[in-house]
């Protein structure tokens, strides 16, 4: 049975200071097994990103369905209760993002184990997986109690993609998790979605440079420009 | 990406919860306030899970430290019910309570930390006096008991036990705020109410104070309401977000999707006049 249904999913975004609706994609459907990783791919500004931020909610899907099999049960990521959407986040999905939104005064470590302790693991446990975790993403143990507001960019992108890969999870977002990230980071990254992905947990990706992964896919979403049904091409703008 | 119509979309609704079962600790329905013939609150309705916190923004004069009032019991609302999942009170609307009872609702199950610390503490008492009250209230009367709770709870928020025979007013903003802080959870409240609680504090004071609120949340599995014109503040600690206009809620929904994805017009205008 898949882990992910999408059937006619279409994202716009109204714009009121605009008075316009702005099409992004429209009619979407694919499904994603448990083990499947499903790339994204097409243009920069076509909409990949909007893709994975309407299956996390952070956008709103304008229609269509995403029946995701939870393990509570079977449920519409489109129309579900925010509450449940909070609830398969602290629990099953996760999303990668290229940035780390990191707050002052929280080290590293801190911020690394924090989605761990958001799902009831007590720190005495927590605290030496964050520790492994950065230490496989190569972030030098001197750095683990700094506060990442003052890291590099290269350096952050470890601590975060540390943060968004300690939970487990069954379905992952990632959107373009190695931007930043120098080769050997890169590696220990792919290794990671590799063995991940071996266990079952489904992804969805945005990659930078896809060749990179490619050996990982399984299948592929291409957004091409002029995709659209005629009736919503009025006029391309950029992003 | 490409531009259509000029008609919006249909609204979006949600599906009731499924996945969650267990009962909102907190719910708030058809809530009406009004002060002579000023509409300070109208049609306001929240459910908060335990670990929850719901964020509140809005404009001065929008209607949200209205709410935080009436969630407060500090006066009762004009319409609408207010329930919280407590023992002995159970499905009982909290705003026909007489007032004995609506009293140690609000000591024993809800905590409050406002925004101007002279409304919430007393400033000439200790700064461990002020957390001691609480107890003395319920009862308590061994003063090594109340010494050591006070000692515990401002320890807990992270407040410098070398100052806590200090008296307030001769603390630091921050300082003040984690008495405060201190003063809200020492009965061990199952509800706790923030009205801009770092408003006026120094960046970095603020960001320690706001980590210290989000491991009381994780640790004491409160629900909380916090009330907050920052977006920063409400996009660090809030799961969820009401934005209300006019005594009304105007919007709700996921915060990073309110703050990102904002469907009413409003709220578009008010997520982007950030700095």
């Amino acid at each position: 049975m898949p882990l992910l249904t999408v059937e006619n999913l279409s994202k716009r975004f109204y714009v009121d200071q605009l008075q316009r609706e702005i099409a992004v994609f429209d009619r979407l459907s694919f499904t994603l097994e448990p083990g499947q990783f499903i790339l994204v791919s097409g243009a920069n500004g076509i909409g990949k990103s909007t893709l994975l931020r309407c299956l996390y909610r952070t956008y709103r899907p304008s229609a269509g369905r995403a029946i995701y099999e939870s393990r509570r049960g079977s449920i519409d990521l489109v129309r579900a209760a925010d509450v449940d959407i909070a609830l398969l986040r602290r629990e099953e999905i996760g999303f990668v993002t290229q940035f780390l939104r990191p707050r002052p005064r929280v080290s590293a470590l801190e911020l690394v184990a924090e989605p761990l302790l958001a799902g009831g693991t007590a720190l005495r446990d927590a605290e030496p997986r964050a520790k492994a975790m950065l230490e496989s993403f190569g972030l030098k143990p001197a750095l683990w109690g700094a506060y990442p507001t003052m890291f590099s960019g290269g350096e952050q992108q470890r601590v975060n993609v540390a943060r968004a890969l300690i939970a487990p999870r069954r379905l992952l977002l990632l959107d373009e998790p190695t931007a930043s990230l120098d080769s050997s980071a890169r590696a220990s990254l792919i290794a990671r979605l590799r063995e991940l992905k071996s266990d079952g947990v489904a992804l969805v990706g945005v990659f930078h440079y896809p060749d990179e992964i490619r050996h990982l896919v399984d299948g592929e979403i291409h957004f091409e420009s002029g995709a659209l049904p005629p009736e919503l091409e009025a006029q391309n703008v950029d992003q | 990406m490409t531009v259509i119509s000029s008609r919006p979309s249909s609204p979006n609704s949600n599906d009731a919860p499924r996945l969650i079962t267990a009962p909102p600790l907190l719910r708030a329905k058809g809530l009406r306030k009004t002060y002579g013939r000023i509409v300070a609150v109208d049609e306001v309705s929240l459910e908060v899970y335990p670990g929850e916190v719901m964020g509140i923004v809005g404009e001065s004069g929008s209607g949200k430290s209205t709410v935080l009032r009436l969630l407060n019991l500090e006066e009762p609302a004009d319409v609408g019910a207010y329930t919280l999942d407590i023992p002995d009170y159970a499905g009982v609307n909290l705003f026909t309570l007489e007032r004995f009872a609506r009293r140690m609702v609000q000591i024993q199950h809800i905590g409050i930390v406002y925004q101007n610390p002279y409304l919430g503490l007393r400033m000439r008492y200790t700064s461990s006096g002020n957390v001691a009250e609480r107890l003395l209230i319920t009862g308590e009367r061994r003063f090594s008991t109340l010494r050591e709770a006070a000692r515990s709870w401002l320890a807990a928020s992270e407040f410098p036990l070398d100052r806590m025979d200090d008296p307030p007013r001769k603390l630091s903003g921050g300082m003040q705020q984690r008495v405060q802080l201190a003063k809200a959870i020492a009965l061990k409240p199952r509800v706790l109410l923030l009205d801009e609680p770092t408003t006026g504090l120094d960046v970095s004071v603020q960001a320690l104070v706001l980590d210290t609120l989000k491991r009381l949340q994780r640790e004491l599995h409160l629900a909380m309401v916090l009330v907050s014109h920052d977006l920063g503040v409400i996009r660090t600690l809030a799961d969820r977000v009401l934005v209300m206009r006019g005594g009304r809620v105007i919007e709700s929904g996921l915060t990073d999707q309110v703050l990102e994805d904002p469907q009413d017009a409003y709220t578009q205008q008010l997520v982007h006049a950030k700095l």
